[in-house]
């Protein structure tokens, strides 16, 4: 419980200084970078999961992430082509797919129910922690009305990414 | 044709205007931004359901006693005809958060 808790304030304040960091608020490509980036980091999160989660709850719960994240992606994708934008990389992006790949590598060490466990505590943290940059910060600083719809369409389902993985990992314990 | 032909048709006619309830109704259920609307729906066994999936997430109809299982392709719209009565709660398996009620009339 101690672990999950302070893997989840650790991931929370990394999120948030390091959009803090940039003092003035992103702008519109930098959020269209950190929201594709953090998409792109849950589906490589979620393919591990499915090539190495033994729990059925684990590896649906990771097949719907690929499902869903690809889809918010492919339409933040078509977005940026429509308002003729280029996302940039910026700070945030760099320091949540550092955090990432960490992440990752420390997973990829874990089996069994060890690994279940681990990949389902760090869903829940990492939805919470992207739940509360979107609304804190991305939502607030997108200027783009189309950018912040879609936006708040990914804050509704990582809310309920969210709340699915607090499902799966209680069912784990 | 000889004129006895037409009875069997007559009654097949007959019979099957009282088995099809006259009236089976077209009924609009949409999903926008995670959610099912109208979440509760009176309907009737026979009536048909057009679910129409306006979100770019694929989502189900899982009736929770089992009685349906739809699948709603992003950006699609899909009928299913309801065969049994009964107040049935359901939800999207992908997003579990998402639910609503169909009460369906015999
Ligand atoms: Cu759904």
């Amino acid at each position: 419980m101690f672990v999950r808790l302070s893997a989840a304030i650790a991931a929370l304040s990394i999120l948030g200084s390091a959009v803090l960091a940039q003092g003035a608020k992103p702008t519109d490509p930098q959020i269209a970078h950190i929201a594709y980036t953090a998409g792109v980091i849950d589906i490589t999160a979620a393919k591990q999961a499915i090539e190495k989660a033994g729990n059925k709850d684990v590896k649906a719960f990771a097949q719907g992430m690929v499902r869903d994240h690809e889809a918010v992606n492919k339409q933040a994708l078509d977005l940026v082509k429509k308002l003729n934008v280029t996302p940039e990389d910026n700070d945030t992006s760099k320091t949540l797919s550092k955090q990432a790949a960490d992440k990752l590598a420390e997973l990829a060490k874990l089996k069994g129910a060890e690994y279940d466990k681990a990949y389902v505590a760090n869903e829940v943290a990492y939805h919470k922690a992207v739940n509360g940059a979107l609304e804190t910060q991305l939502i607030p600083s997108a200027s783009n009305a189309e950018l912040k719809s879609l936006l708040q369409t990914g804050l509704k389902i990582f809310q309920g990414h969210q709340q699915h993985a607090e499902q799966v990992a209680a069912k784990l314990k | 044709m000889r004129p006895g032909c037409y009875l069997p048709v007559m009654a097949a006619l007959l019979f099957g205007a009282i088995e099809v309830p006259a009236h089976a109704a077209t009924i609009q259920i949409t999903t926008t931004d995670l959610v099912f609307a109208p979440a509760e729906v009176s309907v009737k066994v026979g009536d048909t359901i057009e679910w129409i999936n306006k979100d770019v997430f694929v989502h189900t109809a899982t009736a929770r006693n089992g009685d349906f299982d739809v699948m709603m392709p992003a950006k699609k719209t899909v009928t299913s005809v309801l065969t049994k009565a009964g107040t049935v709660e359901y939800y999207c398996r992908y997003h579990p958060n998402m639910k609503a009620v169909l009460t369906i009339a015999p």
